[in-house]
């Protein structure tokens, strides 16, 4: 058993490492190249798979609900908001239209009213699994055509719900005696009808209000165990129940996800959930995608070709029309329209979902139900080439390129400064950036101190800045600057290893604690080097002389005399030290020099032509020298 | 081809409209041709100045082009600084002091005013070749020929057009320069070397 479950495991995983990067070498996209590699394991070519394809293709809708968990924290209430209109506006009429129209065309097939309407919402689902895969994938999100496709799946997300309670009202066979196999457990089965919205109502306050209040209390307790395991274990385990939560109470799984999410987009956990989560986002949507592939029945298609194929291009033709159509209504720009309808036009994996149900509840036929479904299987398969076409045949000849047209009132989190550690150096840089209306994302390790700056108002994220992935998710890539003032040393070389690798363009402020420190700095090649207490020092310095009766300005021209030489001198010993001997030596020597010029002004140029500029000497022995 | 340097000093330049758009302009032509620009403030915010540096950039330079604000009818207080430590005794001045002999200096200044204000009869009583004569003579002192100034008048009032009207002249001033076209002689007897620009 074990060892049978480990040759699947071998078989996904061989056919998604061998085909992927291919399809991406290609120009194909992953989707692409997972869906290839199901077509190949499926059994149309090498029968790896057989008929469990269904039940792994159900497990791994949780990478479909863990996506919409992440896309939803991606996105502050304040911004969903404002995607208001597009999301009940386009989206409402998008499903409103396509159902009605695919519906009449269904019912001119010779399909009775009932499974034509029942059709005609199935079909106008569409995949959100893949077309946010996709247009992740090439940066597409922020355009305006990203922008409103996703308001157009979210839609869908939410319009689920009262598909499924309509659709055991179009009933018109016998329904099976109880052939689900994934009966789950329900709270709304037992209850009289009209408690049951109280029910759904109930659990997502519930929700909200514990995603509000409680989740994030229950991480900072795992934070600060400081596991990583342990806390990426937690961020499952919530998606899961919420998932399970939502199907108890007959609610879309993605869309309970999405709304928790959205709960904790404002949580200073979100970037560390994010990249907690993400790559069990990206290897189980790998393994939807791949079992959408090899359920693709080819038996079917090759009985009866034009009727698959032409139901493939008509349901597309028709969804991408009302696409289309509604994306000029709501003013989008030809280019933007395009990738919006062909995005879209596609039917999504819900279909699969409603389908089941359909047949379950006496609906719509099992023959209907199995030519459907392959017809969904090959329109999501095609839609990575459609996106292909639309790419390099059709926008090309539009003239207009696509370009990422931020969307004007898109609040973007990513500032050109990030401040990692905000203990007592960076919260005075981070301040004083603040003053001066300096956006700067902050990264801290102390659970304590997050929740307390929090409280204070302030956008501050909890996590190991040294992780790749939460760099990352904190926008490295964007910003210009990071200013590094961790505690640790070792951290913070860890940091400027992995920035320096990953975000060359980053220019790096590091914080050092004392001469040693600075020196390993000097030596990993960072240029902006601040030891923490030789400014302060100095200053203090300066106020001895000018209370000992030195003049201000002569006292703090000292000082900045001082810390240059120190720089310089410092920067030199870096490159001597590993010598000890040397070192030594050179130091002695650099005190040395120091005391001669501080007690001298002829030892060093820049301080002699100082004072010369201000020192009448010269003149007045030019002046004596003439005759009077 | 003669090289210009441009000692530029405004403390402020984030909130002078008009000086943004004419160093604009002397980036412009600075990318091409020989043509220095030495930002003071951004060089020496806690008024360092490095004689060395400032005193080798003169030497590798024909032109010098003081170009401030005309803050209180004379320069912010970095020019007077840059002044006060860089022209030292024996090297800029004296009987010793040789290095500029034969350069040509003037200033490019932005100011308020219109022409009309700088004259007797106006609110400021002196007209600007009046209120430069310590660059005048100071450039005399270190045997420099001093030359009249380019200057934009009435910057209060100028149009986002009229700056970069301004911007174009003092291009293709700067192109005079590099390209060897100045008839020094002739610039001198000018009131402003505006004179010399069409446009």
């Amino acid at each position: 058993m074990n060892q049978s479950v480990l040759i699947q495991a071998i078989i996904y995983l061989a056919s998604g490492v061998l085909f992927v990067p291919i399809a991406k070498r290609l120009g194909l996209g992953s989707v692409l190249g997972y869906l290839l590699a199901g077509v190949a394991i499926g059994p149309a070519v090498l029968g790896l798979v057989g008929d469990e394809g269904q039940d792994i293709m159900h497990f791994a809708e949780f990478g479909v609900i863990i996506m919409l968990f992440l896309v939803g924290l991606e996105l502050e209430p304040e911004r969903l908001w404002k995607l208001r209109v597009p999301v009940l506006g386009l989206g409402g009429l998008q499903v409103l239209l396509t159902a009605l129209l695919t519906g009449g065309l269904a019912l001119v097939a010779g399909l009775p009213w009932q499974p034509a309407l029942a059709l005609g919402m199935i079909l106008s689902m569409s995949s959100t699994a893949i077309v946010l895969q996709t247009l992740n994938e090439k940066g597409l999100m922020q355009t305006a055509a990203g922008q409103n496709t996703f308001a157009v799946l979210l839609f869908q997300d939410i319009a689920v719900i009262p598909i499924l309670a309509i659709m055991p009202l179009l009933a018109t066979y016998p329904v099976a005696e109880s052939t689900d196999h994934h009966a789950h457990f329900s709270l709304t089965d037992g209850l009289p009808g009209w408690l049951r919205p109280f029910v759904v109502v109930g659990a997502v306050l519930g929700l909200v209000l514990i995603g509000r209040y409680v989740m994030g209390t229950v991480f900072r307790i795992i934070a600060r165990t400081g596991l990583r395991e342990v806390f990426i274990a937690t961020a499952l385990l919530m998606v899961a129940s919420i998932a399970v939560l939502m199907e108890m109470v007959g609610l879309s799984p993605a869309l309970g996800a999405f709304v928790a999410g959205v709960v904790l987009a404002n949580s200073e956990y979100k970037h560390e959930l994010e990249s907690d989560i993400d790559p069990f986002k990206g290897l189980l949507l790998g393994l939807f995608f791949i079992s959408v592939g090899a359920a693709i029945n080819f038996d079917l298609i090759r009985e009866n070709p034009l009727l698959v194929i032409g139901l493939v291009v008509g349901i597309m033709a028709v969804k991408g029309l009302v696409l289309g159509l509604l994306g000029k209504v709501f003013g989008l720009q030809t280019d933007q329209n395009l990738l919006f309808a062909l995005g879209l036009c596609q039917v999504g994996e819900f279909a699969f979902v409603l389908f089941s149900f359909a047949s379950q509840n006496g609906i719509l036929a099992q023959e209907v139900v199995d030519l459907m479904t392959a017809v969904v299987a090959i329109s999501m398969g095609v839609t990575p080439l459609v996106f292909l076409a639309n790419e390099k045949l059709l926008l090309p000849r539009l003239g207009t390129k696509e370009k990422a047209s931020k969307e004007q009132d898109h609040i973007e989190e990513h500032n050109a400064v990030i401040v990692a550690g905000f203990g007592r150096y960076g919260n005075i840089v981070g301040r004083f950036l603040r003053a001066n209306n300096i956006g700067a994302t902050v990264l801290d390790f102390d659970s304590d101190r997050v929740d307390t700056l929090r409280k204070l108002g302030m956008k501050v994220y909890y996590g190991d800045a040294s992780r790749y992935d939460l760099l990352k998710s904190a926008g490295a890539d964007k910003a210009r600057l990071m200013i590094i003032a961790l505690d640790s040393p070792e951290k913070v070389l860890e940091l400027v290893e992995t920035a320096k690798k990953h975000f060359p363009n980053l220019k790096l402020l590091v914080r050092a604690a004392d001469r040693e420190d600075a020196y390993e700095l000097l030596d990993a090649g960072i240029t902006h080097v601040y030891r923490e207490t030789l400014d302060s020092s100095l200053r203090m310095g300066v106020d001895a002389m000018t209370l000992l009766g030195f003049r201000a300005y002569q006292s703090q021209r000292a000082a900045r005399l001082f810390r240059k030489h120190d720089e310089q001198n410092m920067a030199e010993l870096a490159a001597v030290r590993h010598d000890r001997k040397q070192y030594f030596s050179s130091a002695r020597q650099r005190i040395r020099d120091l005391e001669e010029l501080l007690s001298s002004d002829t030892n060093d140029r820049w301080l002699k032509d100082v004072e010369d500029g201000w020192d009448p000497e010269s003149l007045r022995n030019e002046v004596r020298q003439m005759k009077p | 081809m003669a090289s210009v340097l441009i000692l530029f000093a405004h403390p402020a330049l984030e909130k002078s409209r008009t000086n943004r758009i004419l160093m604009g302009a002397c980036q412009s032509v600075a990318s091409v041709t020989s043509v220095t620009i030495n930002d003071l403030y951004q060089e020496y915010p806690d008024f360092d100045i490095d004689v060395d540096r400032e005193q080798q950039l003169l030497l590798d330079h024909e032109y010098i082009i003081l170009h401030h604000p005309f803050y209180w009818y004379s320069s912010p207080a970095m020019v007077k600084q840059w002044e006060d430590l860089v022209l030292e005794h024996g090297w800029a001045y004296g009987r010793e002091g040789n290095a500029l002999v034969g350069k040509k200096i003037f200033n490019v200044i932005t100011t308020g005013g219109p022409q009309r204000a700088y004259d007797e009869a106006g609110l400021n009583r002196f007209t600007v070749r009046q209120f430069l004569a310590p660059f005048d003579q100071t450039a005399h002192l270190c045997k420099m020929i001093y030359l009249p100034p380019f200057v934009v008048h009435g910057t209060h009032r100028l149009t986002e057009e009229e700056m970069h009207q301004y911007a174009r002249q003092y291009k293709s001033l700067l192109t005079l320069l590099t390209t060897d076209q100045l008839d020094v002689e002739d610039a001198r007897n000018r009131q402003y070397l505006n004179e010399l620009l069409v446009d």
